[in-house]
């Protein structure tokens, strides 16, 4: 079971919390910053996991990724795969890549809604029910139709490093 | 009106805006927000639904993401999901889900709008209401809309049919009647041919096994089934999951699964995949040497990956098996020190804890040298990490691991000196516990102990104050080890003592008092001693026994170097004389062959400088350091530097003045001090052990005496104190008369037949109450009347054997050093009946789980199942149920909840069950059950007598033979007897 979904990134500002188990919002800010505390210290070059027993309670892991500005990170527990849920990660960033074409963080900041929806085909009350970034995509789409309001917002001119292209640096 | 809600469309801000107003914003971020949610609040009253959700909107995202409070809006939510419109409604969607939970009290008002958008013929606001659902689902909506559920379970759309699987997981949670209607329905798509859905359902039944495995077990062929079929890791990995619990219930299982484990552990390219059966390997199939082995290998190509990634789970996975296979750790030993210094520090903390699990009496000293010169190189944080998992390991089951205490004193002693060391408190707890325990450490201990007081670097450094307090109570309470008293009361009374703490401060004065105590006792020995050489008349003056005592004393000393401090013990009160003299005599006197005699002895002793003068010097160095203290404002060291100080003034005079008096009076005034003296030092002498926390526990309560029912009138009579309920106790040097006073008077007519037993637990009940008034029962002030004899070591030595062996066969040395010099016998270490010796424990607790299992089927196999469904088994059995598809999965289910113990039976039944109704379940389980088909098909026949008692046989039979597999259960579904 996932118990958490964040995006934030590097200043530790968060982009997207989904807490799968109801947390108060306090709570929720609180362990933003605890899991801030955690990766901001941690250099580039080390494993994606991180204990976290301390935050999130025994048996809990952290997968994070480090993409340009953002950080993704899952919390879950002993019922899913620590490379399965890298790989997960993958997907998602991928997902969003195709969504937004070239996803930055701004993207990602202005698309708030949108990012939700995406999250939420991939992982249901926490399972992951979708693996394929194709399906994600075509649900998406078809969501979007329905809410018409719901396109992308027009990206404002700005640069600086939160347009920086999450997937660039990756592959 | 409408005019108002036009305007407020026009300009009011949607998310957009907010968004790039908190990026630009000019003023502080937190007045910029809580600006916005002042006009959010205005804007959701808006009767405009575009107004009112765009403020909604607005609203979720700035609670989820800067954490403002949306409680206010609840009402607003459900409006806005109430919308026709998906656009709206999806807004509205994801700010309950977000939002709610069990003490939102409009959660009442969703059912309806939920039930409404699970029938919808628009798929997307069913997957809107199934998320909802599945994130804040409590046991109404769970309860109310299960008919919904198990209708959406058999939808043609995939995209609705996963997510319906999906929640069942919740609604099965939070409603577990809801397994009587959705089970069957759940279980029919593990054989769905659709990808997706399969993945889904595995995915439930992986969480429902981790909570409840038993329980699951009879669909086990069906999970066989995908583990060989599948090409999906995501579902394969989840499948090992399910595995990686059932086999450890069922041998016959694991026997089954390896094999296909094994396979993919030679083939699969993924890497997540093959994690995954290495873990399943590694804590479930452990006993399965050849798959093991294959893992440990697989292990290892993990370790020596360039992936930071794979080394931290490879590591993790030997952390797995370490406690079973430890062969395999030691395998990859010199990896497991090379990550000591990896740069990440999750692989350095994981490689640590490998080591220390690595750790046994032969190679302890090694591993210690190793990590301590780590820990002097790490950063302040691994440095701790370091010293607590040396001390936690060393101190672990009575320090089994630890043969020479002395090396393990003087290692304490080194930690303290790493300049990162915060560890404190345990350091302190552990000197003090192995000095009580050990007594052969003792010597060497004081040793330490002094290094550390007489260093005034250390007073400077917070964290050892704790220390610092530990060798200053050991250095008092064992100050007959100590080679220069002197020298020790000058480190107690340092000035620099003045940035303890006045607790710490308190101890040290206390120390000094006991170190005056001994120096003077030993200063009158001495002068008794001489005289008594000298005249032989004066002999006869001073008491004979201490006499007798001295010389009895040094004769032994003549014959056996070694004092052997528990023989003297026993067989003289004072120990202080005894062991006093020993020491001081060998170690000042330098060699034992000199103290042949009582001059010699003299002699000796008249070296170590017990001179007049020293102890005239001793009392100046007292009064003058403790003087200022007598005005502290802290009581303790108050009270403590005034005893003190009254001591001195007591007898100074009278042995320090022998030049006015004449030679009689001389002799008579120093036994008058002597005597006064000698009862200080008797009293000191009293020896402290460790106090069992079950220590309470064994004070009886006498018959008759209702503690409870004093509680009301005690609280009268001690007013408005405040009652602390914290606090242990000891059961010596208490002020007894006040509590058994206090506490008489409200039980005189009552108990007065055992009036020490009364006494004891009122006093236990005083202290439990009045904690406050009493002295910190730890350590230094506790003394126990009677504590347990020591146990003998080795038995417990004994269940270290296995892994010793093991170790000795791989063991190819960390370094190459030298073996613990067995010539020396391991120091008793004294053990009370409430430590915990975690080895021992596992046993006990097995037997607990056999017990529970027992009661449980006394509980429910016999009494427990109501006859209403026993019929209805029967009914079952009988097969004629072709319109009871449902009541069947109920009752398989019902069996497996109610009857832990009862496996293989059960398997039977269900899968006899299901293939009466599904032709291709039979097929299914021979294949997945092999041979053990006939012995099953025997079973069921003995369940089909329904003799309850013969089931109870049965039972018990099984029990014997598989004793590791009765687990305690905890059903998922716990009302599901009805």
């Amino acid at each position: 079971m996932i118990k958490s979904v964040m995006v934030m990134n590097t200043q530790g500002k968060p982009r997207l919390a989904k807490f799968y188990d109801f947390q108060p919002v306090e709570k929720q800010q609180e362990l933003i910053r605890s899991v801030f505390g955690v990766l901001c210290g941690r250099a580039d070059n080390v494993s994606n996991f991180v204990e976290a027993d301390s935050i999130f309670g025994p048996g809990t892991r952290l997968v994070y990724k480090h993409f340009a500005t953002l950080y993704f990170v899952f919390i879950f527990d002993s019922s899913e795969n620590e490379l399965a849920m890298l790989d997960l990660i993958q997907v998602f960033v991928e997902t969003l890549d195709k969504c937004f074409k070239n996803v930055c963080e701004l993207d990602i900041v202005y698309n708030y809604s949108k990012l939700h929806t995406i999250l939420d085909e991939i992982i249901f009350g926490g399972q992951v029910l979708e693996t394929s970034s194709i399906e994600v995509i075509k649900a998406v789409e078809e969501i979007s139709k329905c809410s018409p309001s719901l396109s992308p917002s027009t990206c404002l001119s700005f640069f600086g490093p939160s347009t920086r292209p999450l997937l660039l640096c990756y592959n | 009106m409408a005019g108002t809600s036009i305007m407020e469309t026009l300009f009011q801000r949607d998310l957009d805006d907010l968004i790039k107003g908190i990026r630009q914003q000019q003023i502080k971020e937190s007045l910029f927000i809580s600006k916005a949610i002042e006009e959010i609040r205005r804007e959701i009253k808006s009767t405009d639904l575009p107004t009112k959700s765009a403020a909604l909107r607005k609203l979720s995202y700035l609670s989820s993401l800067h954490g403002a409070d949306m409680s206010f809006a609840a009402f607003h939510a459900v409006e806005v999901m109430s919308s026709p419109q998906f656009f709206y409604k999806k807004i509205g969607y994801h700010a309950v889900t977000q939002s709610f939970n069990d003490d939102t009290p409009v959660i009442l008002l969703i059912t309806n709008q939920l039930r409404k958008d699970l029938n919808s013929s628009n798929q997307f606001e069913v997957s809107l209401a199934l998320e909802c659902l599945s994130r804040i689902g409590n046991v109404d909506l769970a309860r109310d809309l299960t008919p919904e559920v198990f209708t959406l379970l058999s939808s043609s759309k995939v995209f609705i049919k996963k997510k319906a699987i999906a929640v069942v997981l919740r609604v099965f949670e939070k409603y577990p009647d809801a397994v009587r209607v959705c089970f069957k329905r759940l279980v029919e798509n593990l054989e769905s041919s659709e990808p997706v859905i399969l993945s889904a359902v595995v995915g439930v039944f992986c969480e429902l096994c981790l909570k409840d495995p038993r329980s699951y077990l009879p669909l086990a062929p069906e999970f066989y089934k995908i583990l060989v079929d599948s090409k999906n890791n995501w579902l394969l990995i989840k499948v090992l999951k399910i595995f990686a619990k059932l086999a450890t219930l069922e041998p016959r299982l694991a026997k089954r699964v390896v094999e296909p484990i094994c396979e993919f552990m030679r083939r699969t390219e993924a890497k997540s995949l093959l994690f995954e059966c290495i873990r399943t390997v590694l804590s479930s199939l452990s006993e399965y040497e050849s798959a093991v082995k294959l893992a440990v290998v697989k292990v290892r190509e993990f370790l020596v990956d360039d992936d930071p990634n794979l080394k931290y789970l490879g590591l993790q996975a030997l952390s797995i098996i370490a406690p079973k296979h430890l062969w395999a750790v030691l395998e990859n030993k010199d990896f497991v020190i090379k990550s000591l210094s990896d740069g990440d520090y999750n692989i350095k903390l994981e490689s640590l804890r490998l080591l220390m699990s690595m750790v046994s009496e032969s190679n302890v000293a090694e591993i210690s040298r190793v990590l301590i010169n780590y820990a002097l190189k790490s950063d302040p944080e691994f440095c701790n990490q370091i010293l607590g998992s040396i001390l936690s390991t060393c101190c672990r089951n009575l320090y089994e691991v630890i043969v020479d205490f002395d090396w393990y004193a003087s290692l304490l002693g080194e930690m303290v000196r790493i300049p990162h060391c915060q560890k404190g408190e345990e350091i302190e707890h552990q000197i003090i516990d192995i000095a009580m325990r050990v007594k052969d450490v003792r010597p060497a201990l004081v040793h330490v102990c002094r290094n550390l007081l007489i260093d005034p670097a250390l007073l400077g450094n917070p964290f050892l104050h704790r220390i610092l307090s530990a060798a200053a109570w050991v250095s008092g309470e064992y100050v007959e080890f100590s080679r220069n008293p002197f020298e020790l009361m000058e480190a107690l009374l340092q000035p620099r003592t003045n940035l303890l703490l006045p607790s710490i401060r308190a101890v040290y004065v206390q120390s000094v008092f006991k170190v005056l105590i001994f120096c003077v006792h030993s200063y009158l020995l001495h002068k008794e001693n001489i005289s008594s050489v000298n005249t032989d008349n004066l002999a006869s003056e001073v008491p004979e026994s201490v006499f007798a005592r001295m010389s009895c004393e040094n004769s032994d000393l003549a014959t056996s170097e070694a004092p052997a401090s528990s023989e003297q013990h026993d067989s003289f009160n004072p120990r202080n004389i005894n062991q006093s003299f020993g020491d001081l005599s060998i170690e000042n006197g330098g060699d034992a062959t000199v103290s042949n005699s009582q001059a010699s002895t003299s002699a000796s002793l008249g070296r170590n400088s017990f001179t007049q003068e020293s102890i005239v010097n001793l009392f100046n160095i007292v009064e003058l350091a403790l003087g200022p203290l007598s005005r502290s404002h802290d009581v303790e060291i108050q009270e403590r530097a005034r005893n003190v100080l009254g001591f001195t003034d007591l007898i100074k005079q009278e042995i320090l003045n022998p030049v006015v008096q004449g030679e009689e009076n001389l002799a008579r005034a120093e036994t008058e001090a002597s005597r006064v003296v000698k009862l200080m030092c008797d009293a000191f002498s009293e020896e402290l052990g460790p106090v069992s926390t079950s220590a309470q526990d064994r004070v009886p309560v006498p018959d008759g005496l209702l503690l409870k029912e004093n509680l009301a009138d005690l609280e009268t009579i001690c007013g408005d104190i405040q009652l602390p309920l914290s606090s242990s106790f000891s059961l010596s040097s208490t002020p007894l008369g006040e509590a058994v006073d206090i506490s008489r008077t409200n039980l005189q007519s009552k108990d007065e037949t055992e009036p020490s037993h009364e006494s004891t637990s009122l006093l236990a009940e005083h202290r439990k109450r009045h904690g406050l008034y009493y002295l910190a029962s730890e350590k230094s002030e506790v003394a126990s009347n009677d504590y347990p004899p020591a146990n003998d070591p080795m038995s417990q030595d004994k269940l270290n054997d296995d892994a010793e062996d093991l170790l000795k066969l791989t063991e190819q040395s960390l370094a190459p050093k030298k073996k613990p010099n067995q010539a020396k016998p391991r120091p008793v270490v004294l053990k009370l009946d409430g430590d915990e010796i975690s080895v021992a424990a596992k046993k006990p607790e097995l037997k607990d789980d056999l017990l529970s299992g027992v009661v449980q089927d006394v509980l429910l196999g016999n009494d427990g199942v109501p006859s209403s469904s026993r019929s209805n088994r029967s009914e079952n059995l009988s097969g004629k149920s072709k319109g009871k598809e449902k009541l069947n999965t109920d009752l398989s289910l019902e069996t497996k909840e109610n009857v832990p113990g009862e496996k293989m039976p059960d398997h039977v039944n269900t899968s006899s069950r299901r293939s009466k109704h599904r032709s291709h379940g039979k097929e299914r389980r021979q294949k997945g059950q092999g041979k053990d088909g006939e012995e099953k098909e025997d079973n069921g026949q003995k369940k089909k007598r329904k003799s309850n008692h013969h089931r109870g046989k049965h039972k018990a039979h099984q029990r014997a033979d598989e004793p590791s597999n009765v687990v305690a259960q905890t059903p998922v579904i716990p009302d599901f007897l009805l």
